[in-house]
């Protein structure tokens, strides 16, 4: 803004280029400091947290198997730190990775609603009910999976079991209070929607009129306009709100906690109690109690999960910024 | 117009052309029309039941008493006792971090939009998003490490939690607040330069005081999306059952570690017979304690929204 | 086959705002028809009136009847998409689908009425729309790539290529080169001249020379101040709109005496 380029003259004398900082007296300076240091504060934040969860966890990432096995309950005989981690991350990547499943196309079905479907009048306050998934405390979500989702899809789950369950996912016998992971999956979809929804909605409401337009005129229907105009438009966008959406189901904890009922096997069975359990809900559940080198282990698989989410976070993100200035997505 | 069979012919090609129903098509148009208003209706079924759940099974418990008492000496069936103590733990720690988080994440947004160029604001917008996805355990993790290496393994209280709902505040406030900052037309602030007020009075004066609603938004916004997080509070600060003001010395309760713990605690054994014993009075504490904070929760999501529509100049 | 459209009466709204009344007009089969007039005078909004593309904005409605040779377009039986497909429509700026080839671009409209036409077919149909288009030699070598990769008029010519491919009756332009340059513009002319022996055509330009060279007819739109409705003033041979108009404001304004 305030450098003034001009055109190279000629044999003009070299210019002073004019930096704001150059014109900046007194406080003012003082104040971009100030302003300069917090956009700086929020990197060394991110670096702090990184860093305090290393030297934290440094301890059991060295300790022997032996010295583990004594201190951290339910810790494996004779393992390696990796394979003690090993199922959490794997109960956890496949939770996410369920309840990812079921919220993408719905909500994507739920974004082309508000932004091709709905009325125009209603669309704002469609949009804002759904936003309202994400303002509910995900402990509430807990009291509700227990007290109303697991009752009404056990039920569902025993039916699944018994006519399909020569599919691997709902093999093993199904848990008549519905405690399992495919419940805890649907709950975190549910919590996911909000997210996938307003990212994709923001992509979906981006489409160029003139090819929407350019569609119709071809004699398309409304849903052949979407698939050759819009859907083409937001793939991108929808695969990094799918990702941010699952970097949130990864790190959820309370649902996870209150439902689960937990096992640390590498267990696809979906509908069987006792087989898998997640990080986040693992240390949630452990921590308050937990002493010594105990903790250590905790913060260890912490850092795992911080790992796991900064890397998807991170493509969904590099994603989106590939996709010109957009803003909105959080 | 002459009605000779060859008019005739063409206007009923015409008229065939135009209505060919082709089936197939317009099934797929409708199905799909019905399967995305199904879409919508189904992401209202678990917000419909979620609501209607709490209200049902919390407006019972409801009471002053319920919202004046705290737990303290409360043991069993004993449906006397309250939630003040997580209702002022959790204000109180929701206060120190936005406290906390507020100035930061004006200021990282004031950054962003008024000085913002180059490589360190294009990696700060980047990391502001990533930081978003921090799960929020992982943010009670880090504020426990933080703080065990100064004042030793068992240190629990309220600041601890505070500083733990920061990292999960800062990003939201800086994205919001950075949104509301854009809208300041750049004219305003040249008018301002052109009367020799530098720029900082400038930012001060001039961009904060016309985005101040917009501001006020953002920030209730952001509490409302950290006053409900549980697992950080769970592990940073602990339970209590006693009302604790002090959020530098001893665990203190909040509104959503107290709903676990109620939860947790599952039915009370009466003995048959028994006065005042309800087995289930640790379930319908939770349900009530629930109520409560989605109550707080809506109150400051529509605050939010009504703070802008109200307050907000117009700018365009 | 090209057929006849009868326009009697019509009035077109945005919401509640009266954008064009009480046109009434034939356009004859296998023959270009020019609208010409001012600014914001209503010509896109009565040209999309004609494939019923006017409706897909929100609030927009339109009284009155258009008939296509003697059907009316806004009959209760009638479907509009078959409508769009039987009337096609070229816009203002070039819009070929950015994530398709150069191919799958004329093929968009085709695919959307027959899946499963087959490999030889598509070809051939590529070929013969591209031809038709007067493209086929600048991008027979390059079917594959993008659309976007082409230039504005290559672009353009491709719309018009896309637009014919699904067999129109009658195909709308609305000014086609005003995003184009001269030589574009003349290469889009010829093409009308061509596409005139076997469709319907109506072109909106702003370019009195334009409408001079490649129409018959031309109808010459007025509107008597901004927030009133668009008219048609007047209708007739291309020549005699030119040369001799009925209409006093006619006459200014395509002589450049206009305002
Ligand atoms: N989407 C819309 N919503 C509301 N009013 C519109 C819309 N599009 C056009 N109008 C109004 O309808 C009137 C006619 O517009 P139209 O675009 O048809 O004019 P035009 O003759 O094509 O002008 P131009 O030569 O500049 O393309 C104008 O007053 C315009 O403001
Ligand atoms: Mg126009």
């Amino acid at each position: 803004m305030t450098t003034t380029d001009s055109p190279p003259a000629p044999a003009a004398p070299v210019r002073r280029r004019r930096s704001s900082g150059d014109t900046e007296r007194g406080f003012s300076r003082t104040f971009r400091w100030i302003a300069t240091g917090s956009g700086a504060l929020i990197l060394a934040t991110l670096a702090a947290v990184a860093l305090f969860l290393i030297v934290r966890a440094w301890p059991a990432m060295t300790a022997s198997s032996a010295e583990l096995a004594d201190a951290v309950p339910r810790y494996p005989d004779d393992t390696s730190f990796l394979a003690y981690v090993g199922p959490l991350v794997f109960g956890t990547l496949l939770a996410a990775v369920l309840a990812l499943l079921m919220a993408t196309p719905v909500a994507m079905g739920i974004a082309l609603f508000i932004s091709h479907y709905a009325p125009r009048r209603l669309a704002q306050v469609l949009g804002y009910l759904v936003d309202l998934l994400a303002a509910i405390p995900s402990v509430v979500y807990g009291l509700w999976g227990i007290a109303v989702l697991a009752p009404a899809v056990g039920p569902v789950w025993l039916w699944l079991n018994e006519y399909l369950g020569w599919f691997p996912l709902f093999a093993g016998g199904a848990s008549p209070t519905a405690r399992v992971l495919a419940t805890v999956s649907v709950v975190l979809a549910v919590m996911i929607l909000p997210i996938i929804t307003a990212v994709s909605r923001e992509v979906f409401l981006q489409t160029p009129k003139l090819h929407e337009e350019a569609a119709l005129a071809l004699g398309a229907t409304r849903w052949e306009m979407v698939r050759t105009a819009v859907l083409p438009f937001g793939q991108s966008g929808v695969i990094s709100a799918a990702m941010l959406g699952l970097g949130r189901a990864l790190g959820e904890t309370m649902a996870v906690l209150m439902i689960l009922s937990p096992g640390f096997l590498y267990s696809f069975n979906i509908l069987q109690a006792a087989q898998q359990q997640t990080i986040a809900a693992y240390i949630a559940l452990d921590f308050p109690e937990a002493s010594g080198l105990a903790v250590n282990a905790l913060i260890a698989t912490g850092l795992a999960l911080f790992v796991i989410t900064l890397a998807v976070n991170m493509a969904a993100r590099a994603i989106v910024a590939r996709r010109k200035e957009f803003s909105g997505a959080n | 117009m002459s009605a000779d069979t060859s008019t005739m012919d063409s206007t009923e090609r015409t008229r065939a052309l135009l209505t060919t129903a082709e089936p197939r098509r317009r099934r797929v148009d409708r199905a799909m029309t019905v399967l995305i208003w199904g879409a919508f209706a189904l992401a209202m079924v678990p917000l419909v039941s979620l609501l209607w759940t709490v209200l049902f099974n919390g407006a019972g418990r409801i009471s002053l008493e319920f919202l004046s008492y705290s737990m303290r000496g409360i043991f069993g069936g004993d449906p006397s006792g309250g939630i003040y103590h997580a209702v002022t733990g959790t204000l109180i720690i929701t206060g120190w971090a936005a406290l906390v988080s507020v100035p930061i994440g004006i200021l990282v947004a004031i950054y962003l939009v008024e000085y913002g160029r180059g490589a360190l604001a294009r990696s700060v917008t980047f990391f502001v998003d990533v930081m978003t996805g921090i799960p929020s355990i992982v943010a009670g993790l880090f504020a426990v490490s933080l703080f065990t290496i100064f004042f030793g393994p068992g240190a629990r209280f309220g600041f601890m939690g505070a500083v733990a709902l920061s990292v999960l505040m800062i990003p939201v406030v800086v994205r919001s607040c950075e949104e509301m900052l854009k809208l300041v037309p750049n004219e305003l602030r040249e008018a301002s330069y052109a009367l020799g007020v530098p720029k900082w009075l400038t930012i001060v004066r001039v961009v904060l005081r016309t985005s101040v609603a917009g501001l006020t938004t953002g920030v209730l916004l952001a509490v409302a999306r950290v006053i409900g997080e549980t697992a950080p509070l769970l592990v940073a600060v602990g339970v209590t059952d006693s009302i604790n003001f002090d959020a530098f010395d001893g665990r203190m309760m909040t509104l959503p570690v107290f709903i676990y713990r109620q939860y947790a605690q599952g039915l009370a054994t009466c003995r048959e017979g028994q006065e005042g014993c309800v087995a289930d009075i640790a379930l319908q504490n939770a349900w009530g304690a629930a109520l409560t904070l989605i109550a707080i929760v809506m109150i400051l999501n529509i605050a939010g929204r009504l703070v802008n529509r109200w307050f907000a100049p117009k700018l365009r | 086959m090209a057929q006849r459209i009868d326009v009697t009466d019509v009035n077109i709204y945005y919401g509640d705002f009266r954008a064009v009344e009480g046109v009434s007009m034939t356009v004859d089969p296998k023959s270009v028809t020019a609208f010409i007039g001012p600014s914001g005078c209503g010509k896109s909004t009565f040209l999309r009136t004609l494939n019923r593309m006017h409706e897909v904005i929100p609030g927009a409605y339109v009284e009155g009847k258009v008939e296509l040779e003697g059907v009316d377009l806004y009959g209760d039986d009638v479907d509009p998409v078959a409508v769009r497909r039987n009337i096609g429509m070229v816009f203002q700026r070039p819009n070929p689908f950015p994530t398709m080839s150069i191919k799958d671009n004329v093929l968009a409209g085709v695919k959307l009425n027959n899946r499963k036409i087959s490999k030889s077919d598509a070809d051939d149909l590529v070929e013969s729309s591209l031809r038709g288009a007067n493209l086929w030699n600048e991008v027979k070598d390059r079917l594959d790539r993008p659309g976007s990769g082409l230039s504005g008029g290559q672009q353009q010519r491709l719309c018009i290529a896309r637009a014919i491919a699904v067999k129109p009756q009658v195909v709308l332009m609305d000014e086609p080169c005003s995003a184009l340059d001269p030589i574009s513009t003349l290469a889009i002319e010829d093409l009308i001249q061509e596409l005139k022996k076997d469709y319907t055509i109506v072109i909106v330009t702003h370019n009195m020379q334009q409408a001079a060279r490649v129409s018959d007819r031309t109808a010459f739109f007025n509107i008597a101040g901004t927030g009133k409705p668009g008219r048609l003033i007047e209708m007739n041979d291309t020549a005699t709109i030119f040369s001799s108009p009925a209409e006093k404001a006619t006459e200014d304004y395509v002589s450049g005496r206009f305002g």
